[in-house]
């Protein structure tokens, strides 16, 4: 086990250099010229302001220098000035970094209470209706574009009914409470200021919905899997036969088993969750690293693309590892060799 | 999901469809998922021959109603709408059709190499496929088509790059369980030579989990590419689009109709892919057939 995890932390820093080495590999086999979006198309010709520029930008050295001095930079924390912001990248994430945990968060925490509901309802109903509408209520967020769900909820929810507040995450005239997370619901409560969390909670909704009905049909299926081979095992069968609550035999002795497996998911649906998440904030105009990546890849801002994607999968591979050691924990059957 | 929608399967609804004889692995979600693809298929083969418009000429004045003679009104440019969505499956057809395709040919190359061989071939091409692997696929596909500029092809050269390593690492570990198998063994000893084993007696056992993976995941590529082209990485106007043409209507947030069409055809075309992907994997898969 302790090996397991020592091996699986001594592979990380080379899998995080190879994400390094391939984000800016990608960035590099440019066509589109990266100084196109810093030199206006006016002084293009004028040879003095483009090779100023190159040299401001260090794009006159080679490659192999421009990929080590990015590595140093990079184990210094730093990730580059973004062409479109003018700011450090990494400055830019953790600014817009609670925004998107939050909205995750959120939305994570609906797929799963929803996912485990459902996957445990059409277990037990198995075949019956319920079992056939709460399957294909899991299908169809899976299906649907969330860009396009938004949108469409959006339309409905805010612009015809007003039920639920526009795009953002406050009202256009109310001011973000003071910054102690980022994460607006928490500092407006930590502030003592019920109106703000309100609003900001409000504004959650319709995004995190949006988000977790996408994620939801994962785990459900799992969920579904999983409580339907363990409803079949003897000790499920004692249970029944000493006389248990159905409720009881279902909640206690089955779901909590049923529920291991289903760890896996935290790590196959984050794949889904962070596809989710950056359209759903460019839709919703929710300022996260999401809608942050979409604006710097329409302006081939690189150092900016790099930087989102270097984080990305930083947290991926460290989100990976956590449910995978969390699986080998749970489950002492599956000592991973 | 067996079976996801074998609502009308429940007793009472289907009855008249269940005395037909049909095949055990058509369930009725297979069958609602074959028609809608056979007619979304129809339509991209034949949509010129009858289209109500030009997809792209403007036919009437912009941002109309939905009315009888613009099923779902005309957007900004004053085309049609209805029409522009029945050409947009001449992209996301293909497109997803490309993708898995050139997708499954290259990770099934390189999964039977890894496999075959081990080794350090087999490191270097694993250790690849980690990396491209530890990347989110949209943060990956964004980035590959960021640094080529938009355009469907080079979206659909990103989605490539994002769904190769699926289908190395599903052949390599098939190729790795059917080499042990006790008929190539055989082979080896009768002195057959390492192609001919790969070709006859590894490959044609080794193929079946990627071809149920491949239908499962048409869909999935067809809401990529719709992602990509809502970002404005793929397909490029005035092309019709559904991704876009749903970019457009967020521009003309309160004209609903734009973004509703291309809308219902990605949600269609991508339920009737998981239906058939469900019913392909309990053909093809026996153990996984549902209880």
């Amino acid at each position: 086990m302790g090996l397991y995890i020592l091996r699986r932390l001594l592979v990380m820093p080379l899998l995080l250099l190879g994400i390094v080495t391939v984000a800016f590999i990608v960035s590099r086999t440019v066509p589109a010229d990266p100084l196109s979006t810093v030199v206006n198309e006016r002084q293009a010709n004028n040879p003095e302001v483009v090779n100023a520029a190159k040299r401001r930008w260090g794009l006159d050295k080679s490659y192999a220098e421009q990929y080590f001095i990015y590595l140093k930079n990079l184990a210094h924390g730093d990730m580059g000035t973004s062409f479109r912001t003018k700011q450090n990248v990494r400055d830019d994430l953790s600014d817009r970094v609670p925004a998107t945990l939050e909205l995750t968060v959120v939305a994570m925490a609906l797929a799963v209470t929803g996912g485990v509901a459902l996957g445990v309802l059409a277990a037990v109903r198995r075949n019956g209706l319920t079992d056939h509408l709460a399957r294909l209520f899991a299908l169809i967020g899976s299906s649907l574009p969330v860009f396009w769900t938004g949108l469409v909820l959006l339309f409905l929810l805010y612009a015809e009914l007003g039920w639920f507040p526009g795009p953002g995450r406050l009202d256009s005239r109310a001011i973000a409470p003071d910054k102690i997370t980022g994460v607006f619901t928490l500092d407006a409560l930590l502030a003592g200021d019920l109106g703000t969390f309100i609003d900001a909670l409000k504004h959650l909704v319709l995004p995190a919905f949006v988000l977790g009905w996408a994620v939801m049909g994962i785990i459900s299926r799992l969920v579904r899997a999983s409580m339907l081979d363990i409803l079949n095992q003897d000790y499920v069968r004692t249970a029944r036969a000493k006389g248990l609550p159905e409720r009881n035999v279902v909640m206690r002795h089955a779901l909590r088993n049923a529920l291991i497996p289903t760890l896996t998911i935290i790590g196959v649906s984050f794949a889904v969750l962070i596809t989710g998440a950056v359209l759903t904030e460019s839709i919703f105009s929710w300022p996260g690293v999401g809608s942050y990546a979409v604006d710097s890849s329409r302006t081939l801002d690189f150092p900016a693309i790099m930087g989102v994607s270097i984080f990305g999968g930083t947290v991926f591979v460290i989100v990976n590892l956590i449910t995978d050691v969390t699986y080998a924990f749970a489950d002492p059957r599956i000592r991973l060799s | 999901m067996t079976a996801a929608a074998d609502i009308l399967a429940a007793p009472g609804l289907s009855a008249h469809v269940r005395r037909v004889r049909w095949p055990l692995w058509i369930t009725f979600p297979v069958g609602l998922g074959l028609v809608i693809l056979i007619g979304w298929l129809l339509v991209a083969l034949t949509v010129d021959l009858w289209a109500p418009a030009d997809p792209l000429e403007p036919v009437a004045s912009r941002l109309q109603d939905p009315s009888l003679e613009h099923l779902m009104g005309t957007d900004a440019l004053g085309r049609d709408v209805f029409t522009r969505t029945l050409y947009g499956a001449r992209t996301s057809l293909p497109v997803a059709a490309v993708v898995i395709a050139i997708a499954v040919a290259i990770g099934s190359v390189i999964g039977a190499v890894s496999g075959f061989f081990g080794g350090w071939i087999d490191a270097i091409l694993m250790r690849a496929s980690d990396v491209t692997l530890a990347f989110p696929p949209i943060l990956l596909a964004m980035t590959v088509t960021g640094a080529l500029g938009p355009g469907i092809r080079n979206a659909l050269f990103a989605m490539v790059v994002v769904w190769w390593p699926v289908y190395a690492r599903l052949l390599r570990a098939q190729v790795m369980s059917v080499k042990q198998f006790d008929h190539v063994l055989a082979a080896e000893a009768m002195g057959a030579g390492r192609w001919r084993i790969m070709w006859r007696h590894i490959l044609p056992l080794s193929t079946t989990p990627i071809l149920v993976n491949a239908t499962m995941d048409f869909g999935q590529v067809v809401l990529l590419a719709a992602s990509l082209s809502f970002i404005g990485l793929g397909a490029v106007p005035p092309d019709p689009e559904w991704g876009s043409m749903i970019n457009e209507g967020v521009k003309y947030f309160y004209e609903w109709w734009i973004a509703a069409a291309p809308g219902i055809a990605i949600l269609t075309v991508v339920l009737g892919f998981n239906f058939v992907g469900d019913g392909a994997r309990d053909l093809l898969d026996p153990r996984t057939r549902k209880r």
